[in-house]
């Protein structure tokens, strides 16, 4: 961050008036009262419904495909063969047919009608067994690496070991408004597209490539949308394919929105990671090793290398071995801080499992080796986690690993530790002020229910000493200013500083204009309290609209841009959790008594979506814990559970105490803000693995913690770490 | 009928419940259907038979009679969304399990995708769009504002709808009460806990006859 003073520079904290409060969603209204419209909703004129015809194996050949009898449908505007005879289709779902018709039931009909045969080809999901991957040469090892002596290290007499087993399955992102678009491509050639959309002002150019048009042509909309997790950043074969279907049916709009079961089946998945793991420290705690050998998948390309060890990457001789696994499973995408939450299980898992041998507390544990976790985080972690050990109320709570109590409920608090870059993305925004005091933000970002509109409201409301209702904020359409995608947990960052700089420089435009009738310089004006003003003196000034009107005709209109003059965003935060649970040693039913989450995202633009954020961070956190699995049919690689019976998302009974601390002040404001969707997604599978091995003494291996591992490892029937 | 196409797409490529509930025909007779279930109905009471083609249908929504002219294996759902372009209920499992596309059926709460359109006829259907006039908000949706009870909002208008049919009932519910009556309601952001302090709001702060 800057050290030296700069004109963009955020407002200090005895001046914020907005910044770093906590207020409602701007939007709030719209979306509670079922005013809001989503892609999902779009019903323009003449609206054609596009169905997919999806292969049902998990792998296979295409060796005909007949679409004549479905083209006869009458209804039917447009079939299309998206993958040709002859094509190898590697999972579940993919597409081979498009269709639209006048109503979303003759669709169906004629989509039955498709005749497809194929060929079939060996499958193999299994990818939690290495040696079967292995032996299906289905693996391919993308780490091997080591650095000092491990072996050495494990061989020296004063060190305690702790070796284990830990892992998570391949899990879903299961977005509420599934994927999908409604397009209207026309010879102009005009292409408009509402699409559920993580990256409105990217999509233009990928659908223009594709489709052979100028990009100028595309416009791509997105003005709410239900949910994305980091899988809604690209232009889908369904999204080419509706809007190929639109051009065959002579322009008319298409719409396709995925089924439920589409929607888990191809739609993104977060891989999966197992791994032993080896670790080693003298008896005062002092980490000196870590050995692991992981293996993952993400479907039929693998998966990227996971972060390991994570945190504590200073670990002095570490071993490091990763295969990417491949199966027939629908791909992975970027799902919610990619690769962290499966290293923070092994991870912490392994740090809880060495810190019970060495009869530690783990925070103190962890604390001891704050100095292996690279900088700057080190100082956040010593900050936050005893904020984490009071509300949790650790003391009172925390016992030694399996001394949970003598009946047969058991209770047992973990905690977990996390990171995150975020940084604040490329991003354009242009500000228009009225000569009427009407105001106006336009950029081409999206709002994926973060609170990005409402963010934007406060950063222009705050530098022009407005009301928030006195800005208007426009976006969610790519013939806005270029805003980058929002991924990384780097929109806050990006749209906040672009709207920072555009804002002083429009209000320093309006200063210009407006200084000769104050008679002062312009650099002796501010703006505060609606109005624009001699610094420090109310009694010389003029209303907002009295200022405004010296514009005459002509309007201020300023561009704002990320990356810029001044450092306003930074990269880096950390966190911490803490999961406190009750376990049934009959059942095995694991009950979520309370959990804690101290977070730093640098500056807080907006206090309660801010909050929001972790809440619901924790919440999807406790699902994946808990109960999420995308399950694949050993035989068949049919998903079995694409639906939401099945694939169980946590409901509001699951949840419990949930207490979050946002990090502010001093050392946090000044960074600026930096990003918060995905560090607190992070902990929460660790977290509550380590509270389950805390309450009832042995590791369960891997998450979901369901009834049935919990007493499998009580039976010492899964073969996890124990202490 | 068309119960020879059915099965032949039974044997083809497994069979929708779509395909099912159109090859079963629908006989009406009055307004018994929803009530008892409409295999049931089907067989207890023959009745006219409508569809399986097109037929025209008038539905009771927010006290106005919408006349529809659908195919009877349209579901309530996506003949407010596809029909009606009333896009408040959402399709998101679309079989009853997520709760996104709450209405109110006679006053009690209704999966809309799993009723078939025809099935309501004659029935009083609330949708949050009848609620309140648009640009108001009624209680319960004020509380989800102020206490952040939604993120991307998709699956906000089902819980109002199930919040605001509880409040109704018992306007002073309890914490596992309120959990009890929004566990037909998934949501994938987690704005649960918004929720469960939107409920107390309302609780504490309205009375009865101003819930909706």
């Amino acid at each position: 961050m800057a050290t030296t003073p700069c004109k963009y520079d955020w407002p200090a904290a005895s001046d914020r008036k907005l910044i770093g409060k906590r207020i409602s969603r701007i939007d709030g209204p719209a979306k509670a009262s079922g005013r809001a419209r989503y892609t999902y909703d779009t019903n323009p004129p003449g609206l054609l419904f596009g169905k997919i015809v999806r292969s049902p194996y998990a792998h296979v050949r295409i060796t005909s495909i007949d679409i004549s009898d479905a083209q006869k449908v009458p209804g039917v505007k447009a079939v299309r063969i998206i993958q040709n005879e002859g094509t190898e289709i590697q999972w579940e779902g993919d597409e081979i047919v498009g269709i639209a018709a006048t109503s979303e039931e003759i669709a169906e009909d004629a989509a039955r009608k498709v005749k497809i045969e194929y060929v079939h080809l060996p499958v193999f999901v299994a990818d939690a067994n290495l040696s079967a991957a292995d032996q299906a040469a289905r693996t391919k090892v993308t780490k091997d690496d080591q650095q000092g002596d491990v072996e050495k290290a494990f061989q020296d007499p004063d060190a305690v070991i702790s070796e284990g087993f830990y892992g998570q399955p391949v899990i879903c992102h299961c977005c509420l408004e599934s994927h999908g678009t409604v397009v209207i491509f026309n010879d102009t050639p005009s292409v408009k597209v509402w699409q559920t959309t993580q990256a409105v002002s990217n999509n233009p150019g990928q659908y223009a490539e594709v489709l052979k048009v100028p990009a100028s042509s595309v416009e791509v909309i997105c003005q709410n949308m239900g949910g994305g997790f980091g899988s809604k950043f690209q232009v889908d074969r369904w999204g080419i394919e509706c809007a190929r279907l639109s051009h065959d049916a002579g322009g008319a709009p298409v719409k396709i929105m995925l089924e439920r079961a589409a929607e888990l089946q191809v739609a993104g998945t977060r891989p999966s990671l197992y791994g032993h793991i080896k670790v080693a420290a003298k008896k005062d705690g002092t980490l000196t090793a870590w050995q692991s050998e992981s293996w993952g998948t993400g479907g039929v390309a693998g998966a990227g290398v996971p972060p390991l060890p994570y945190v504590f990457t200073g670990i002095p001789n570490q071993k490091i071995k990763y295969t990417a696994v491949s199966t027939n499973t629908g791909g992975a995408r970027a799902w919610r801080a990619p690769n962290h939450p499966q290293s923070a299980v092994l991870t912490m898992g392994a740090l809880d499992d060495l810190a019970a041998r060495l009869n530690m507390d783990p925070i103190e544990f962890l604390t001891k080796n704050i100095e292996l976790a690279p900088e700057p985080l080190r100082k956040y972690y010593l900050d936050e986690l005893p904020i984490a050990r009071q509300l949790s109320e650790w003391n009172k709570y925390w016992h030694p690993r399996g001394q949970g109590g003598s009946g047969p409920v058991k209770r047992g608090l973990g905690v977990s530790v996390h990171t995150w870059g975020g940084r604040g993305h490329n991003s354009t925004c242009n500000v228009t002020i009225n000569a009427d005091g009407s105001v106006e933000v336009a950029l081409g970002s999206q709002d994926l229910g973060v609170g990005t509109r409402t963010v934007i409201n406060i950063v222009a409301a705050e530098t022009l000493g407005l009301p928030l209702e006195a800005v208007s904020v426009k976006l969610g359409d790519s013939r806005y200013p270029f805003s980058g995608a929002s991924g990384g947990s780097t929109t806050v960052g990006g749209v906040s500083s672009s709207t920072r700089r555009g804002a002083v420089d429009a209000r320093d435009a309006l200063f210009e204009k407006v200084a000769p009738s104050l008679g002062v310089a312009a650099d002796q004006l501010e703006c505060a309290n609606g109005r624009v003003q001699v610094k420090g003196n109310s009694a010389k000034s003029l209303t907002w609209k009295q200022a405004c009107a010296k514009l005459g005709t002509k309007p201020i209109q300023v561009t704002g841009k990320n990356p810029g003059e001044c450092n306003l965003s930074s990269s880096g935060v950390g966190g911490v959790q803490i999961a406190d649970v009750s376990v049934d040693t009959e059942t095995g039913i694991v009950k979520m008594n309370r959990m804690v989450a101290v977070q730093d995202c640098g500056l807080v633009i907006d206090l309660k979506t801010a909050e929001s954020q972790v809440f619901g961070a924790m919440i999807m956190g406790i699902t994946y814990s808990l109960f999420e699995e995308k399950i694949a049919d050993a035989q068949t690689g049919k998903t079995l559970n694409a639906n939401m019976e099945a694939y169980r998302l946590a409901g509001i009974g699951d949840i419990p105490d949930l207490v979050v601390h946002m990090m502010t002040g001093p050392g946090y404001d000044e960074r600026g803000p930096v990003g918060l969707a995905e560090p607190p997604t992070v902990s929460p599978g660790a977290a509550i693995s380590n509270a389950v091995a805390n309450a009832i003494g042995v590791r369960v291996p891997t998450i979901p913690l369901t009834p049935d591992k919990v007493l499998a490892a009580l039976n010492g029937n899964e073969k996890g770490a124990t202490a | 009928m068309k119960r020879k196409k059915s099965k032949k797409a039974q044997s083809e490529s497994g069979v929708s419940r779509r395909d099912f509930l159109r090859g079963a025909g629908v006989a009406v007779s009055g307004s018994i259907l929803a009530g008892e279930g409409l295999l049931h109905a089907t067989a207890e009471s023959p009745g006219e038979v409508r569809g399986p083609g097109e037929t025209k249908i008038v539905l009771r929504i927010n006290g106005k009679a919408e006349t529809l002219t659908l195919e009877p294996r349209v579901t309530l759902l996506d003949a407010l969304r596809n029909h009606l372009d009333m896009t408040g209920a959402k399709r998101v499992c679309d079989r009853g399990t997520c709760g996104a596309c709450t209405v109110m059926v006679d006053g009690k709460t209704a999966y809309a995708c799993s009723m078939l359109a025809i099935e309501a006829e004659g029935r009083d259907i609330t949708t949050i769009e009848g609620l309140v006039p648009e640009g108001k908000l009624t209680p319960v949706m004020q509380a989800f504002v102020d206490n952040d009870a939604q993120q991307c909002g998709f699956c906000t208008p089902g819980f109002v709808m199930a919040m605001t049919a509880l409040m109704k009932r018992n306007p002073n519910p309890t914490p596992a009460e309120v959990d009890l009556a929004l566990s037909g309601n998934l949501c994938r952001c987690g704005t649960y806990h918004g929720q469960k302090l939107a409920a107390m709001q309302v609780a504490k702060g309205v009375a009865r006859e101003k819930i909706a």
